[in-house]
């Protein structure tokens, strides 16, 4: 049995696919907004692992191809960030103000917060692109000596915990324009966030897409320079 | 076949994507060059709305379930996380809620100012 499913190529991808669904399911039944189908449907792949003894490195023979469709779904997010080119237009000072001041909250909150737990220089450039998409934070931390398996992995969890909380967290801070939710949403947590800003409609997807290309590129050259302060 | 066209189109985009991050030398992938490519295509009108639309709301609205594999990852980089996961998951949960909350509030504050002005 265990041989077999560390051969099969379709295993991985199936049972991503059935994770997520179940957590879908659970998410229309229970109406939690901490059932969120991404943070259930990992939880209920890595239960299936562990207790079928399948190792990560197999499991991904057959989720790479899942993974594979996810350079090709970020560039289509340019179609509904055309399709509010208009609105974008009209709130570019608000826009770029927004992306801005996220991007300088990261890094400045990052450092501060790693001096206060006293990190390493290797430790604290390791977190400094935490809220940026995957593929540019791993460059950055790459760049700066940081460790990257915890970059990567850092990221993602500040992907997911976005993706849960943002909706209560836009109530609690009585965030209510759409175009101010969605770059709320794409600068904090990039476009794991993203996948739930386009739940939340049109203008938030658009807006959070934006910002996941602006506030990653911002944050190169910011990164940079906040490497050499500790 | 019309979505098999959309699917080429975007996978060509993603291709020239790809080129041009072989081609600068900075830490930025390939999604990123290929979504400006995408958007300074599709404002220049060198490609029309329709040729891309349905397969790209199929692949937005599917996107979540791609990050279940790199989420799942997560296992195998316990090990390396381990030692120091105390600070850094307050370090995460604290910056995602601040940046989150000021971004919001900025934007808001900024269209807000500009509506009363009017």
């Amino acid at each position: 049995m265990k041989e077999f499913l560390v051969d099969s190529v379709f295993f991985g991808a199936f049972i991503s696919l059935a994770a997520y669904e179940a957590g879908l399911l659970l998410k229309r039944k229970l109406k939690l907004p901490i059932l969120n189908p991404l943070l259930i449907g990992t939880i209920l792949v890595v239960l299936v692992l562990v207790l079928l003894n399948v190792e990560y490195e197999h499991y991904n023979e057959g989720a790479r191809y899942i993974s594979y469709l996810l350079t090709p779904a970020t560039v289509c997010l340019a179609v509904p960030l055309y399709q509010q080119l208009t609105l974008l237009k009209k709130n570019a000072k608000a826009v770029a103000a927004g992306i801005l001041a996220g991007v300088l909250t990261s890094l400045v909150s990052v450092f501060l917060l790693a001096k206060l737990f006293g990190l390493t220089h290797e430790q604290y450039v390791t977190l400094l692109p935490k809220s940026i998409t995957t593929a540019i934070g791993l460059g950055v931390s790459q760049e700066l000596g940081g460790i990257e398996t915890i970059t990567v992995a850092v990221i993602i969890i500040t992907g997911i915990l976005g993706n849960v909380i943002a909706e209560s967290l836009c109530k609690i801070f009585r965030i209510q324009e759409p175009v101010a939710k969605g770059l709320a949403i794409g600068t904090a947590s990039h476009a794991i966030g993203t996948a739930k800003a386009m739940e939340l409609g049109q203008v938030e997807g658009a807006m959070s897409s934006l910002a996941i290309a602006v506030a990653g590129l911002l944050t190169v050259v910011g990164a940079s320079v906040f490497a050499g302060f500790m | 076949m019309k979505y098999l066209r959309q699917f080429g189109i975007i996978l060509f985009i993603s291709f020239l994507g790809e080129a041009l991050r072989m081609i600068i030398p900075l830490p930025i992938p390939a999604s990123v060059y290929g979504l400006v490519l995408m958007l300074l295509a599709l404002c220049s009108g060198i490609l029309k709305l329709e040729q891309v639309k349905d397969t790209a709301d199929f692949l937005i609205e599917i996107m979540p379930v791609m990050f279940i594999p790199a989420a799942v990852g997560l296992l195998d980089s316990w090990s390396s996380l381990q030692p120091i996961w105390v600070p850094v998951l307050i370090i995460t949960v604290l910056t995602t809620v601040i940046v989150m909350a000021v971004t919001g509030r900025v934007t808001q504050f900024i269209i807000r100012k500009g509506e009363k002005k009017k």
